[in-house]
């Protein structure tokens, strides 16, 4: 009899909790598998770390496998939302499966926060928000160190993909405003053998400076192959490439090389007064004491600003709506664009309704491979 | 374009192409014996080089888990069809071959891999944890469907694909590995700057090759590998094993893919899914050669080598269209010249 009364008590209390705190549900989807594999364990991992409350709130975090594939991410995302009842969503490691959430949580008017730097045209980006940096302003960085260093002509060798895509555009954005000129577009795919077409090519139009849009360990292999057959210029890469691996596989011949970055890789040699240097530091402390010392990387600090964001607007959206209706993702949609001053592990966000980025000079460093670690280059 | 870089992108594509002719022949050597479009071939590759370049950096390579585990499944098949048959004075040899010769290779690499053995005794390693895979791939995956139609066979095929590359990842991870070159030799050879690498791709790849014909021509193994390919029950009827003459194909397969693996890991990274794709470009040479004659083979993959090596130059964001292109014409010129025979008479 007391056993029972308990139990029904204890039932009661447990109740009266859910009713109290209602439980905030994120829908990530995300591939850890296929061919952006790479990538996509380090976005998973970082979820291991997250906060358990948003804005006070307990949270569920439910993390779907998309293997890479975008039809994949776009039938997740349709999932996460309809059988789920999301309320924002989160994801994936590649421009096409990103660009297909974003349809989805466009057509289900679902806040989703985008883990992979997409564009998309104005009207879409409704319901969109963006965490890793603009390209454009990644390669901004790039584009500023080769002008110092007099650099007029720039060879682009990228992946034959959507990120290639996106750094040739960048790197061709800048062009006019920091007076160099693109003279190559070549193409290449992370599987390939080898490089030696393309390469010869470059060395062909005689650039002052090489930029390489691959990415992780894939941007190794035409550098290797730029530095075998005698290549002088100083070769950039792009914030897609910065781990430990592309290091361990490029060796020596990838030593001087120089990339941009968010502040995350490089905490310790922030200054004190940086303004990310807190977040960063213990980000990247608490990734590397989980997943072992050297895994740093770039990819698990933007799905845990997705998070901190998120953290930031849930409180002005619990003032309106209760999680799990339509109305609390409105309100948590329009709480995102209002978020001001939020401190990432990549930078600082202020999102505005034209602006669902938010990231400004203070996202980005440049780091330069010096005896075999990336160093700040000061 | 200048001479100095058509020399250079044939340096490139012969290199290229060298491999590509090993994968054609190992291809068209299943594929004749046992009717097995081989799409796992490429993972091999994959297995070899990842395996050597953990072994360098100090670590146990989880491709002797996928061999212990390997081995005890094809034994466990092999006990139960030696227990129906009441033949049980085959049990010590099913063990011997599955359980203790995986278990030895695995304790010789948990032995040599913290003292860091010379270059040779890795590369002789990998081969030993490898290499037997193909005969328990054989085993496990095809045998019991041996007499199935092609495209079973080929479905089969993408299964076993699927399962080696997701334990490829889960083993050696989703970026890319990079193994220690042979030698840093470099050859000044007129304008051109002959890696020793390359050499080394080249002359071993002719190595195989002549090793194999003379297999194929001298040898009691290779003569009945070869009346299999020619007639499967005819070969049967004058006392052929299929069974044996299936996993020796895939022994030699899963040879000629991880000596492939070994020569090319110095010269690329390559990462857990690469294999499928530069098996698949020996597999355009096997068209190329009308998945029937060798040296046919090995010169439509020496063709793709090279003319991969030119677009790269002429067309980089082409390159893989352009290859893979190569096969309509030939597919339609074959379909043209050939009358169409059904597939293979029931046995």
């Amino acid at each position: 009899m007391n056993r029972t009364l308990l139990a029904a008590l204890a039932a009661a209390t447990a109740l009266g909790a859910a009713a109290a705190h209602a439980e905030i549900t994120i829908g990530v989807t995300l591939g850890a598998t296929g061919p952006g594999a790479s990538l996509g364990i380090h976005y998973k991992n970082a979820f291991q770390l997250m906060p358990k409350t948003l804005g006070g709130e307990p949270v569920k975090y439910i993390v779907l496998e998309d293997g890479s594939d975008a039809t994949n991410a776009g039938k997740n995302a349709r999932k996460l939302i309809t059988e789920d009842k999301v309320d924002a969503i989160m994801g994936s490691n590649g421009v096409p499966s990103s660009l297909q959430i974003a349809q989805v949580a466009f057509e289900t008017k679902t806040p989703y926060v985008c883990l992979t730097p997409i564009a998309l045209p104005p009207e879409k980006y409704h319901w969109t928000f963006v965490v890793p940096q603009p390209t454009e302003l990644m390669m901004g960085a790039v584009a500023e160190h080769m002008k110092a260093n007099g650099v007029k002509t720039v060879g682009f060798i990228g992946f034959s993909d959507g990120w290639g895509d996106l750094m040739y555009k960048a790197t061709t954005h800048h062009a006019a405003a920091y007076g160099y000129k693109v003279v190559t577009d070549e193409r290449y795919a992370r599987a390939d053998t080898s490089v030696t077409g393309q390469v010869l090519k470059i060395l062909a139009a005689k650039p002052d400076a090489v930029v390489v849009g691959g990415s992780g360990t894939g941007g190794a292999l035409p550098h290797v192959a730029l530095v075998e057959r005698g290549y002088k210029g100083r070769i950039y890469h792009n914030h897609g490439t910065v781990n430990a691996e592309f290091i361990r596989v490029g060796g020596k011949a990838v030593e001087g090389a120089v990339a941009p970055t968010g502040p995350l890789i490089v905490p310790e040699e922030l200054p004190a007064s940086y303004p990310t240097k807190a977040v960063s530091s213990e980000f990247t402390k608490r990734y590397e004491d989980t997943f072992g010392a050297g895994k740093r990387n770039a990819f698990g600090g933007y799905s845990y600003d997705g998070v901190l964001i998120l953290n930031a607007a849930v409180p002005a959206a619990l003032k309106k709506a209760k999680p799990g209706t339509p109305e609390f993702r409105a309100a948590l949609r329009d709480a995102l664009e209002g978020v001001k001053n939020v401190v990432g592990s990549h930078g600082v966000y202020n999102m505005t309704p034209t602006n669902h980025n938010g990231q400004d000079e203070r996202a980005r460093v440049l780091v330069r491979v010096e005896n075999g670690v990336w160093r700040l280059l000061k | 374009m200048t001479p100095e870089i058509v020399a250079w992108l044939a340096q490139d594509g012969i290199t290229n192409g060298a491999i590509y002719a090993l994968l054609a022949l190992a291809l068209l050597l299943v594929f004749t014996v046992t009717r097995v479009i081989f799409v796992p071939q490429g993972e091999f590759i994959a297995y070899a080089a990842l395996s050597l370049a953990l072994m360098e950096s100090g670590r146990v390579p989880g491709t002797i888990y996928i061999l212990l585990a390997g081995g005890a499944l094809a034994a466990a098949m092999e006990v139960a069809s030696a227990v129906r048959q009441h033949a049980l004075a085959r049990l010590p040899r099913i063990l011997a071959l599955y359980v203790v010769l995986p278990a030895a290779v695995a304790g010789a690499v948990w032995w040599a891999v913290p003292r860091n053995l010379a270059q040779w005794a890795q590369v002789l390693l990998v081969l030993a944890m490898v290499v037997p895979l193909g005969p328990i791939m054989y085993r496990v995956a095809y045998q019991p469907l041996a007499s199935a139609s092609v495209l079973v066979l080929f479905i089969v095929s993408m299964a076993v694909h699927y399962v080696m590359m997701g334990l490829s990842l889960v083993f050696f991870g989703g970026e890319g590995l990079r193994s220690r070159p042979f030698s840093d030799g470099q050859f000044q050879l007129g304008v051109l700057n002959v890696s020793a690498q390359s050499l080394w791709v080249v002359a071993a790849s002719l190595v195989l090759i002549a090793a194999l014909w003379f297999l194929f021509e001298r040898s009691i193994y290779g003569k009945a590998l070869r009346a299999t390919a020619v007639n499967r029950v005819g070969a049967r009827l004058v006392g052929i094993p299929a069974n044996l003459m299936g996993q020796l194909s895939f022994l030699l397969a899963a040879f000629i893919g991880a000596v492939s693996g070994i020569l090319i890991s110095p010269i690329t990274t390559l990462y857990y899914d690469t294999g499928f794709i530069i098996g698949l470009k020996g597999f355009v040479g096997a068209i190329l050669g009308g998945m029937v004659s060798y040296p046919l083979a090995a010169l439509g993959a020496l063709t793709v080598g090279l003319l991969e090596s030119f677009a790269s130059f002429w067309a980089s964001a082409y390159k893989e269209s352009i290859v893979f292109t190569l096969i309509i014409p030939v597919l339609v010129w074959l379909s043209l010249r050939s009358r169409h025979v059904e597939e293979e008479e029931q046995e």
